[in-house]
């Protein structure tokens, strides 16, 4: 069972509570941009065997969206932060890196 | 390959069984194939039987990192229908059913075709005119479908409950050639034909590596080493952005759970299958008796093969309201297989940007019953090196163009 804390309650919330978002820091693009970036705004996601950062909402407890740092191979769980973040936070990077020393980064 | 046969049976059963031969041998890789596929399920042993049959191109390995038909091809809940509604879709899906009514004599393998007839629910007033839609659509495609009323329903489905509260049946969109098939057997069947024709089903060997020159492939790095080839089938299912990250290219597919489950065994209350796509619920009954259920996929990227029980809880509530007499049946095993899903919930079979590497992929939720029409477009594609009119519109282009093949829209779910 996928157990995520919320940054903004603090509830430890358990997954029937969450949405899922799917994937986070996505750059938009829209009229005026290339085709190429809109196709890969549009369809192309990471979609990693390993670290992924997401979007979830907690939908059944305050309401608000936020940001995931999940392992989808194991799905363990790296942390979470708010939705206001346009990367993520630099102790949370620190933390995978420890973990997954094979991590290419979030680039 | 010696052949099944009746007279073989008999023949056995007179000595003890002891002249059955392996159905596939176990061969160590060569250093060199005409055509490697990567995966070993159901769409890849295709492709390379009908590169075999279609174009006599045999130098051909199949290489797997676990075990045949491990995948998705032997974790599915194996319904066959081509009740689709963009016209590309019908093609592929309706030439790959009337594949599998001869398929057990073509591979003189048994896959238990049992085309038992195959009903899409609709329980609300959209889905009604969705599914008119589709009827119509399937006459002018020449798919053999049919409105059905309530009534009907009830005739064909005695166990079903046509005046539930929240969904009531409404009528059904009915394919009578629809229903089922044996998956394992399916992979089975191609890869002892495969292998017959000399061609090397390797399995417990990972593929790690593309390697590549000029834009072209060269070979695959294994966990048994450097395998070269000519050309390169990537048909991967739920790893396919795994396996395209190593040729240097993107796709538009994310990796999801879908889970299944069955009950005990129970005697026969239901021959035809069953689909409720706005409940995300689906069932049928299997040759030993179990109901066979299947539901939606879980929300988010997962690679593990397991899904979340909630989801499974979701199905089955909305399975209990349809069909009241299984609320008292014990489940008795539930698993999870990793799909592959693209933008408009339609496969990919396509060219690369890599010159002789293709790629097979995307199928999500519903591609068993794809096997023998996929693997016959994919092979025409590797073969000659352009699509055929079976696969030219799945090519991963239409993203980027908008040429969608947009079946989510149409069915909600698609197994
Ligand atoms: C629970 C569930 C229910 C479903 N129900 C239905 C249904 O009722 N009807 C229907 O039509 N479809 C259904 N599907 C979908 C269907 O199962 C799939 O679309 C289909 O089986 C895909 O076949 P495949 O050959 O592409 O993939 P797979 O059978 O998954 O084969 C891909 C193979 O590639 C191998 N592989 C991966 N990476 C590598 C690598 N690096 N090196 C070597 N080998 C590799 C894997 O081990 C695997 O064996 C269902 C799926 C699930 C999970
Ligand atoms: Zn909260």
């Amino acid at each position: 069972m996928l157990i995520l804390e919320c940054p903004y309650c603090g509830v430890k919330a358990e997954e029937t509570e969450l949405s899922p978002g799917y994937e986070a820091h996505l750059k938009r693009f829209g009229p005026g941009s290339s085709d190429d970036d809109f196709e890969a705004y549009m369809f192309a996601r990471k979609n990693p065997k390993g670290v992924h950062f997401e979007r979830w909402r907690h939908s059944y407890g305050c309401g608000k969206w936020f940001l995931a740092a999940r392992c989808t191979a194991t799905l363990e769980v790296f942390g979470t932060y708010p939705a206001q973040s346009s990367e993520p936070p630099a102790d949370l990077v620190a933390k995978i890196k420890a973990k997954r020393p094979d991590w290419k980064g979030f680039k | 390959m010696k052949r099944y046969s009746v007279f073989a049976i008999a023949r056995e059963a007179f000595r003890d069984h002891t002249g059955w031969e392996r159905a596939w041998r176990n061969p160590t890789p060569k250093a060199q194939y005409d055509a490697i596929i990567v995966g070993a399920g159901g769409h890849g042993l295709a492709t390379a039987y009908y590169l075999g049959k279609n174009f006599g191109i045999t130098n051909v390995a199949i290489i797997e990192k676990g075990w045949l038909g491990g995948g998705n091809t032997g974790r599915n809940t194996t319904i066959i229908r081509s009740n689709y509604l963009q016209d590309p879709s019908a093609a592929i899906y309706e030439k790959a059913r009337s594949l599998y009514e001869t398929l057990s004599q073509d591979l003189n393998y048994n896959v238990m075709f049992s085309p038992r007839g195959l009903l899409m629910l609709a329980q609300t007033h959209h889905e009604v005119r969705g599914y008119l839609r589709t009827v119509h659509a399937n006459n002018l495609q020449g798919v053999a479908t049919e409105w059905i009323e309530p009534n009907r329903v009830k005739e064909l489905v005695p166990i079903i409950n046509i005046d539930g509260p929240r969904y009531p049946v409404l009528g059904a969109l009915f394919q009578a050639r629809g229903g089922t098939a044996r998956h394992d057997a399916v992979a089975w069947g191609y890869a002892r034909a495969c292998s017959a024709m000399g061609m090397d089903v390797i399995q417990q060997c990972e593929v790690k590596g593309v390697r590549s020159e000029n834009g072209q492939v060269t070979g695959v790095e294994t966990t048994k080493g450097f395998i070269g080839c000519k050309k390169l089938g990537i048909v991967v299912a739920g790893h396919s952005g795994q396996v395209a990250d190593m040729a240097g290219f993107r796709l538009p597919v994310e990796a999801v759970a879908l889970q299944a489950l069955v009950s005990e065994p129970i005697k026969p209350c239901m021959d035809v299958v069953v689909m409720a796509n706005t409940v995300h619920g689906y069932m049928s009954q299997s040759d030993k008796g179990e109901m066979v259920i299947g539901g939606g996929t879980d929300g988010f990227n997962n690679f593990t093969q397991r899904g979340s029980f909630h989801h499974i809880e979701e199905t089955l509530r909305a399975l209990v309201e349809t069909f009241p007499m299984i609320s008292r049946l014990k489940m008795l095993r539930q698993w999870g297989g990793i799909v592959d899903m693209t933008g408009d919930r339609s496969p990919i079979i396509s060219k690369t940007p890599l010159g002789n590497c293709f790629i097979n992929c995307g199928w999500g939720t519903g591609g068993f019953k794809a096997i023998p029409g996929s693997g016959w477009a994919m092979a025409e594609l590797m073969a000659k090196g352009e699509p055929g009119a079976l696969a030219a519109d799945f090519n991963m282009w239409r993203f980027r163009e908008g040429q969608f093949i947009d079946e989510s829209v149409a069915a909600g779910v698609a197994h």
